[in-house]
């Protein structure tokens, strides 16, 4: 096994670079350890909810942007895959108001 | 339409061909369209979710006290999920799928120092890290083994239902929770239950099993071979959106 595998030049370690991940990954767990302490010290309701979705949207940023990298890809890239999303929004508005019709249907 | 495509001799245009327009391999951006439509699988179960909560009641009863199951309303996350493993009775509310976040995120944050060895052709951080990787999914799922066993088998209590049988009401008590019966409210609520997390759960167990594949590759130097660790970097693409999608479950199945 070892004949056949051709040398390889190991390249140094960028301190620079592990210090930016482990940034992100004390972000992403401070913000989820926040998220646990407001379900405990805040009583629910709308603005809850809100902080909460805010929050989800801040880590989403976060993951797909620096630990998928998509940040730093091509620009065609990045719209190709985020204007498709537009439909999940209008999903979202859609079956939310749909659900709405039904419970005042029922109650 | 007696030509639908044309070849222009010396097209040099970015989309004429023979580049890559979206500086990006053929692979990495199957991938990218592949996690763009498994985006939308995972939006229409949660936004159904969000539909059939918004069809009924919310919560009447005060969320500090006991808790109070019915068919008639939608029951909230933190009074459902409040077992721990080996702290029965306790009422510690989302602390394990609180564990079962963090595991998932460090999981995460392992691959990415996996991408970032395999930049540097680094072949024994690839391994290490990619081990701790599957290390932590494995650990997720097992975790998620649990809280379904539980979800199933239900509390001390159950709940009471009124049944309509041969023309009588029959009372009855419901413990656990099954695509036909449920003991925290509503069916749906279970029914979205075993599909959402059991969907991520699937997706999980593929993502650990082609995370073990390729490390098995690392270990057998094929990317050194190679010149390259891109499968590596495809596996993480993968790997980060199980983990991104979690984010989204959390939130949305746990939180609210």
């Amino acid at each position: 096994m070892e004949a056949s595998t051709p040398k390889v030049e190991v390249k140094p370690v960028d301190p620079e670079k592990i210090k930016k991940i482990w940034r992100v990954a004390g972000i992403l767990a401070i913000i989820t350890a926040v998220e646990f302490l407001l379900a405990f010290t805040m009583d629910g309701g709308m603005l809850r909810n809100a902080i909460f979705i805010g929050m989800t949207l801040v880590k989403a940023f976060y993951i797909v942007s620096e630990f998928m990298h998509l940040k730093h890809e091509h620009k065609v890239l990045i719209w190709s895959l985020g204007l498709p999303c537009i439909f999940v929004i209008w999903l979202i508005i859609a079956l939310l108001n749909e659900g709405s019709a039904i419970f005042s249907y029922f109650n | 339409m007696s030509q639908t495509s044309t070849l222009i001799p010396g097209a040099t245009g970015v989309w004429g061909g023979g580049k890559e327009p979206m500086k990006a391999s053929y692979g990495k951006l199957m991938m990218w369209f592949f996690l763009l439509s498994d985006t939308f699988s995972f939006s229409g179960l949660l936004i159904a979710y969000g539909m059939l909560r918004f069809r009924y009641p919310a919560y009447p009863h005060n969320p500090t006290e006991a808790f109070l199951p019915s068919v008639d309303y939608w029951p909230i996350p933190e009074l459902v999920f409040d077992a721990v493993p080996f702290l029965h009775g306790v009422h510690l509310p989302l602390v394990f799928v609180g564990i079962m976040t963090f595991i998932l995120i460090l999981s995460s944050v392992t691959m990415v120092l996996a991408v970032e060895a395999g930049h540097r052709m680094d072949r024994e951080g690839v391994q290490k890290w990619m081990l701790w990787t599957i290390v932590g999914g494995v650990t997720f799922l097992g975790c998620q083994a649990w809280e379904w066993s539980h979800f199933i088998h239900g509390t001390d209590i159950g709940m009471t239902v009124e049944r309509l049988v041969d023309g009588e009401w029959i009372k009855s008590i419901v413990t656990g929770a099954n695509l036909a019966e449920n003991q925290y409210g509503p069916q749906a609520f279970a029914d979205l239950f075993f599909f959402i997390t059991g969907f991520h759960g699937t997706h999980v167990l593929s993502g650990v099993i082609l995370n073990f594949i390729i490390f098995y590759n690392v270990v057998v130097g094929t990317y050194d071979k190679r010149g390259h660790y891109e499968m590596v970097e495809k596996v993480g693409l993968y790997w980060h959106f199980v983990d991104l999608v979690w984010v989204f479950v959390f939130t949305f199945f746990y939180l609210i």
